[in-house]
């Protein structure tokens, strides 16, 4: 109560949308909201697309070809469709697309609390306070980076670094590595810290492999001409799961057909099991690794057999069907590892991240500390999350996902204004928001 | 792909442990149980374990009986041989969760199991029990489980079958992973 006196709580303004965030997802909800003439505001605690800037690697491209970075009313319009951005390149996309779409966002803007006030929202910045009839929960899918409860028994002198503090190769101190995770960022990391020198370990658990290029085109082109990647939330077997699924081992360039563990194991990556503690400077892999290797191969197998079938059915012209080899797993592979005696000096924990939501008061999380959602629209009046992984369809948390989740959330969020105010909202709407309305409903 | 699972029948009742998994999604404390071995001293080697009761759903679950488990050692290690050895018995718990977890994988899949045999090998260096060689470790040196399964169901499948099932099963994670194990005397 006291909060209204204080400075920070000056009232910033008043709107009938609040989106937090001006990454992809917050500029494409905006784009929505704008041609449905709903007024609104885009708070971002950084610069425009500030995860992109702040909290990516030196080497990362983007996992989606060139053709694929599209968002409502933009797209790519370089040379090089099958090309894959780089980090600078996904900043000058999203910077330029905010331009392009006359974003209404406020930069420099962190939010530190949403609350219900009045039926609608309480927006509290550092820029002073907002008041909204709803919110549109923009903020990102990685915000912090997972590390495991065993992070904390590491001996003293190993240095711990997320994917979020590493850059390059060139901060490592000599020595080995101990990379966890096997997921793309697993992967890409141990691959360029090996061919950079270092002695590289990679804990692997359960991870989705899968081949850059298949018969003659970029995995993504099967995923999106197959529909695969389209697959609705609701038609997905078991959608907790492949909301928790790790990242495909996919690396944003052509180079290789395939980047696996055979790949890194050639290379002379040791691959063990899923860490599962650290014991006397000792740290202990899972005995499963032959059966987490097996799990993805028959899966990978599993969506090649299916491109295989669809082109069969569809009498695709496109180079012969192939398989890979089977991931090789060492006769007895290492299950403990003493750090010290190994010289392992950095261990990185490429575990998955999550969002941060510490700053909402507003009791829709679940146990795990999950928003509780059905596609996109939370459980609380007014308010909608995008760009989490398969929250309305598998491609979800790509770039070009975004588009049918927003247009999807845009129109619920306009019918709960109108049913909010009573009345058709808004007073006027503009001829692009009938089309914008009539693909949504497409 | 209902009329697929419905025509297969490997005696494993798929609806209920689905909505078991529906049910205990939403109470996480009715998940938790506790499992639950007694056993006391025959002589020599010989110990006799008994498995009655145990906790789950919220409270003490009774079976209405018991099951005995005998653990000796065979005549060349200078015992009377009245059971498996315990390393044996971990074997017997191993075949036991993969099989049973292979039948529920099949069944929710709906592919009809007809035979499944398998053979588990775990080979052993004595130099560790015996205080030889303080580098050998007690326990086995690996486990080899081969499975033979006739089903109705491709190569692949079967495969996965497998995989899943090893994924899913508690032994599997008993074995391959480490768990704090706590030994307290009491008088």
């Amino acid at each position: 109560m006291s909060d209204r006196f204080k400075n920070r709580s000056r009232s910033a303004g008043t709107r009938d949308v609040v989106v937090i965030g001006a990454g992809h997802a917050g500029l494409a909800a905006s784009y929505c909201l704008n041609e449905r003439a709903i007024d609104h505001v885009v708070l971002e605690r950084g610069e425009i697309a500030n995860s992109w800037r702040k909290e990516r690697w030196d080497s990362l491209q983007l996992l989606t070809p060139n053709w694929q970075s599209r968002l409502p009313g933009y797209g790519y319009s370089g040379d090089n469709p099958d090309g894959f951005m780089s980090m600078p390149e996904v900043i000058d996309f999203i910077a330029g697309y905010a331009r392009h779409s006359g974003a209404p966002v406020r930069t420099h803007t962190t939010v530190s609390s949403v609350r219900p006030e009045r039926g609608g929202y309480r927006i509290e910045t550092d820029q002073g306070t907002w008041q909204a009839r709803a919110v549109v929960i923009a903020s990102g899918a990685c915000n912090i980076a997972n590390k495991p409860r065993v992070a904390d028994d590491l001996p003293p002198g190993i240095r711990s670094l997320t994917p979020h503090d590493y850059r390059s190769p060139a901060q490592l101190e000599q020595g080995g590595v101990l990379v966890v995770g096997a997921s793309a960022t697993g992967l890409q990391l141990a691959d360029e810290i090996r061919r950079a020198g270092h002695e590289v370990v990679i804990a692997t658990g359960e991870h989705v492999r899968m081949p850059r290029r298949y018969r003659g085109h970029d995995i993504q082109f099967w995923l999106d001409r197959t529909g695969l990647i389209n697959q609705r939330y609701d038609e997905v077997d078991d959608v907790a799961r492949a909301r928790g699924l790790p990242s495909p081992q996919l690396i944003g360039s052509h180079d290789l057909p395939i980047l696996d563990l055979n790949r890194l194991s050639a290379n002379g990556v040791q691959i063990v099991g899923r860490l599962m503690g650290v014991r006397n400077g000792a740290a202990q892999f899972s005995g499963s690794l032959r059966n987490v290797c097996a799990l993805a191969d028959l899966k990978m197998n599993r969506l090649l057999d299916g491109i295989d079938e669809w082109v069969l059915r569809n009498s695709v012209l496109c180079d012969a069907p192939q398989r890979f080899d089977a991931t090789r797993v060492d006769e007895s592979p290492v299950l403990t590892l003493d750090l010290s005696k190994n010289n392992i000096q950095t261990v990185i924990w490429a575990t998955g991240f999550r969002p941060d939501y510490s700053w909402l008061d507003v009791p829709v999380l679940d146990r795990k500390g999950r928003i509780r959602h059905d596609g996109g629209v939370v459980d609380a009046p007014g308010m909608y999350v995008l760009g989490l992984p398969v929250l309305r369809r598998r491609k979800s948390s790509f770039i070009h996902g975004i588009e049918d989740d927003v247009r999807d959330i845009t129109e619920h969020l306009a019918n709960y204004l109108d049913d909010l105010s009573g009345r058709t909202y808004p007073f006027t709407r503009n001829a692009a928001a009938g089309a914008c309305a009539r693909t949504a409903a497409a | 792909m209902s009329d697929v699972t419905n025509a297969a029948n490997n005696g494993v009742n798929v609806e209920a442990l689905l909505g078991a998994r529906a049910a205990l999604t939403d109470a996480p404390a009715a998940a938790q149980f506790v499992w639950r071995a007694e056993s006391e001293w025959k002589g020599g080697v010989h110990t006799q374990s008994t498995i009655a009761g145990f906790f789950g759903l919220g409270e003490e679950q009774s079976r209405g009986k018991s099951f005995n488990f005998d653990t000796d050692h065979p005549e060349v290690f200078a015992a009377r041989d009245q059971g498996a050895t315990p390393v044996e018995v971990v074997l017997v718990g191993l075949a036991g969760c993969l099989t049973g977890g292979i039948a529920s994988v099949a069944q929710n899949r709906g592919i009809q199991l007809h035979s499944v045999k398998a053979t588990i090998e775990a080979p052993m260096d004595l130099a560790g029990i015996l205080g030889i060689d303080a580098d050998v470790r007690n326990g086995f040196k690996s486990i080899k489980v081969s499975y033979q399964i006739d089903a109705d169901a491709s190569d692949d499948e079967i495969r996965a079958v497998v995989a899943q099932s090893q994924k899913r099963s508690a032994v599997f994670d008993i074995i391959t992973n480490p768990t704090d194990v706590n030994v307290e005397v009491n008088k």
